[in-house]
């Protein structure tokens, strides 16, 4: 859109003049703004969208408000900016947001030539094929040689795509629309045989289609896709801020600590639940944080499993099994270094 | 003209007392074009004032030091002519001096990009281009693949762009001229119909018209496996408009060389044409003859061929339809929407150019016996294409930059695939450059055969 250049011109003429911005690390760059500014998808169901009332739900968002209370212990100091695929590294490096909450897959590339850097994975992805019910033809990813394929420009899918069909000598042409509710409206239109994501995201889509059940996924997954926060490469303590943030999480769902159990677990006299929530100070100092920062994410915004079922959970419009998701005890793959 | 002002306003007052300043400026405008309008201003607005300049001019202060002490006097006028008040050498040096700032600034730019770019270990340059693009494009006029590098898509981004502005530039015209024509009809119905149009579609934003003509194709039409069939070979379906085209055959190319021998010959028949007219004043029938020579060598060299007629008709296979020519829904939405945008305000530029022509002028051409059909070709097309030719260039141009709206409906025009490629490089200031050198090749070229095109229908005065 005329709109995204123009965008584009003024993010690269920001670069362009800004001399000291970026030097300063983001923390007190952060602080004396009173807000995190965190960039979310908004239009993607399940992961960062507005709901009816106009508060943010969804798992990037949920990551970027246990942010804003790692550093200020108040989960809503917090101002969302919806990005385009196309936008949203261009929006990071140049300072437009602080760290990128937006169902981003971590590549080599972008962690090293986008000069980015990524924090723990909050959802792991794989991409795959929604396709109308009705076209019986299509059942595996295989049957889909000369198919219309809807994709979403500047993702690693858009790329992943191209490989399977080259990959398999297949032919496909690409529909590619930079805004995920008009891609979508046209594939629910019956512009294109199947539309292509990560497997979240299709079923984010599926659930605001005009009748979810006339979809379904492909069993195919064809990629590895972790997703995760980004920030700018080169501000270490930021960077880990981000990270824990994060893991805080993961380890308050392992150590059993929940949003609705934590003020009991302060008088817990377990050393890793002590250390965890502050009550030993230390953890806290190392990052340049208030030592209550962990018990505030949990407190405030939940832990990892709370945010996972209420934003794409079994009981959501998106209904995913924790799979790849779960603790690595119960055979996920969320893991946590200790917390000390 | 605050110059004229406060020399009118100076001048007699100076006259007064102060001898040497009203002098100074006289002998400056005398010497040099540039501040002639000074003076002339001075001359034409205040009788008075001439006539003080003039009377003081003759007993100048200079004149007098340079009796009294030439050496001095010399020194003194050659100092002020080779320094501080000659203007021409005062205008170079603030030229120089802008130019120093202007490139300063772009130094300190482009050195604190790169700059910022290191600090952030963001790549840089333009090493990029060659690397696989590993991206499909839905569109192309030349053979594209994922396995080629991003130059190439990039390419064939910019000939989609060429692609959907050429042919937009051709139907506005048309439809441009014809809309404005029937403005001007005496047909109150054809007249109010063109005027309600151009007013409603110069009103509406054209990325809405976008929008409206692109989820025309989705929404209305059906799914290929229904293909709506209008006529025999031609299918539309959301997949875009199908039609049968003529299978390749050795002869085409003999076929489009005939074409072109029939159009040189036809020019220089013109040529002869005119000059006999011009010496006997008899008229030779051009027109039939042109279009018999430009239909009929070609229609002779395909009938010499043994008249090759297999069609290649499109059949549905898999997904979508095989053969025949394509025209996607998303290019077809583009260029409709251009077209019909653009062709309003064209409309209004034409009725303009028509009008701008005296009503004596089309009375003298029938007064003297030209048939209507000489009026339009002689006496009005080529006075009114003199005033419909300039905003016609600017059309043309906003025509070939509002395709960029492309990436709206999913077009894979320049734009579109430089934003794909800026988002998997991470390379925005290079993909950005990009982008406007290549629309300001577009818009140069067109200018530029534009004011060719303008200088020669330009009024040639004799």
């Amino acid at each position: 859109m005329k709109l995204s250049k123009l965008w584009l011109l003024v993010m690269a003429v920001v670069v362009a003049f800004s001399g000291v911005a970026f030097a300063g690390p983001t923390l007190d760059n952060v602080k004396a703004k009173g807000f995190v500014q965190v960039g979310v998808n908004g239009e993607l169901f399940g992961f960062g969208k507005p709901d009816e009332k106009g508060v943010w739900r969804g798992l990037d968002v949920d990551t970027g408000r246990a942010i804003a209370a790692a550093v200020f212990g108040d989960a809503d100091k917090i101002k969302f900016i919806p990005l385009t695929s196309v936008q949203r590294f261009t929006g990071l490096q140049s300072g437009e947001v602080d760290v990128l909450c937006r169902n981003a897959t971590q590549t080599l590339g972008r962690d090293t030539e986008l000069g980015l850097d990524f924090a723990q994975v909050n959802y792991y992805d794989g991409q795959g094929f929604l396709v109308p019910k009705k076209n019986k033809k299509i059942k595996r990813a295989k049957d889909l040689n000369g198919a219309t394929v809807c994709v979403l420009p500047g993702t690693t899918t858009e790329l992943n795509v191209a490989d399977y069909f080259r990959e398999n000598k297949m032919k496909m042409k690409p529909v590619v629309i930079e805004s995920n509710a008009e891609l979508a409206k046209a594939f629910f239109a019956g512009r294109c045989d199947v539309l292509t994501s990560d497997a979240s995201q299709l079923a984010g889509t599926r659930a605001v289609a005009p009748k979810p059940d006339d979809y379904i996924i492909l069993p195919d997954i064809i990629s590895k896709e972790p997703l995760a926060p980004a920030v700018r490469h080169g501000d270490n303590q930021w960077k880990d801020i981000v990270n824990y943030a994060v893991l805080a999480m993961i380890e308050a769902e392992e150590l059993g600590i929940t949003s609705k159990n934590i003020d009991e677990q302060l008088k817990s006299t377990i050393p890793k639940v002590q250390r965890f929530l502050g009550v030993t100070p230390g953890n806290g100092k190392a990052l340049g944080l208030d030592e209550k920062w962990a018990y505030n994410i949990v407190k405030q915004v939940g832990n990892y499993g709370e945010i996972f079922e209420r934003s794409v959970g079994k009981d959501t419009p998106l209904k995913l099994e924790r799979g790849l998701n779960a603790l690595w005890k119960n055979g996920g793959l969320m893991y946590s270094p200790p917390f000390r | 003209m605050p110059f004229g002002k406060t020399a009118v306003s100076c001048i007699p007052r100076l006259s007064d007392k102060r001898h040497r300043w009203p002098c100074s400026f006289s002998s400056i405008a005398d010497g040099n074009g540039e501040w002639s309008p000074l003076p002339s201003a001075v001359f034409m607005s205040s009788h008075d004032g001439s006539q003080a300049c003039n009377d003081l001019s003759l007993n100048s202060d200079q004149r007098k030091m340079k009796k009294g002490d030439p050496v001095i006097s010399t020194e003194h006028t050659a100092q002020r002519a080779a320094w501080f008040n000659d203007p021409k050498i005062r205008a170079i040096l603030y030229q120089i001096a802008v130019l120093g700032i202007v490139g300063l600034l772009g130094y300190y730019l482009f050195n604190n990009t790169v700059e910022n770019l290191k600090r952030q270990s963001i790549a840089t340059g333009f090493g990029f281009l060659n690397k696989e693009a590993s991206f499909e494009v839905g569109e192309s006029l030349i053979p594209y693949s994922a396995a080629d590098p991003y130059i190439r898509a990039l390419l064939v981004g910019a000939l989609n762009t060429i692609k959907v502005a050429f042919v937009g530039i051709v139907l506005t015209i048309i439809l441009g001229t014809f809309l404005g024509i029937a403005r001007l009809s005496k047909n109150w119905l054809v007249s109010k119909l063109a005027a309600v149009y151009i007013e409603v579609m110069q009103d509406i934003p054209i990325l809405l018209q976008l929008f409206f003509w692109y989820s025309f194709f989705y929404d209305i039409l059906p799914s290929p496996a229904e293909a709506l069939e209008p006529l025999n070979g031609v299918f539309m379906s959301n997949r875009g408009l199908v039609f049968a085209v003529p299978e390749w055959h050795p002869a085409y190319p003999y076929m489009a060389m005939a074409f072109i021998a029939g159009c040189i010959a036809v020019y220089f028949m013109r040529r002869w044409a005119r000059k006999r007219q011009e010496k006997t004043g008899q008229i030779f029938p051009v027109f039939t003859l042109s279009l018999a020579i430009m239909i009929g060598l070609p229609l002779t060299t395909w009938l010499l061929a043994g008249a090759p007629l297999n069609m290649s008709v499109p059949e549905l296979e898999g997904f979508n339809f095989k053969g025949g020519l394509n025209m996607s829904p998303e290019f077809a939405a583009l260029l409709i929407g251009l077209v019909l945008y653009t062709a309003a305000f064209v409309a209004e530029i034409v009725r303009a150019g028509i009008q701008a022509i005296g009503k004596g002028q089309v009375e003298a051409a029938m007064a003297i016996g030209l048939k209507p059909g000489q009026v339009l070709s002689l006496v009005i097309l080529p006075q009114a294409l003199r005033v419909i030719i300039p905003p016609l260039t600017s059309q043309m141009l906003n025509l070939t930059k509002n395709s960029s709206l492309a990436v709206a409906i999913g077009f894979p025009d320049f734009v579109s695939v430089a934003s794909t490629t800026i988002n998997q490089t991470g390379q925005a200031i290079e993909g950005i450059s990009l982008i406007m050198v290549v629309y300001l090749c577009f818009s140069l070229l067109t200018s530029l055969f534009m004011n060719w095109y303008n200088k020669k229908m330009a009024l040639v005065e004799r």
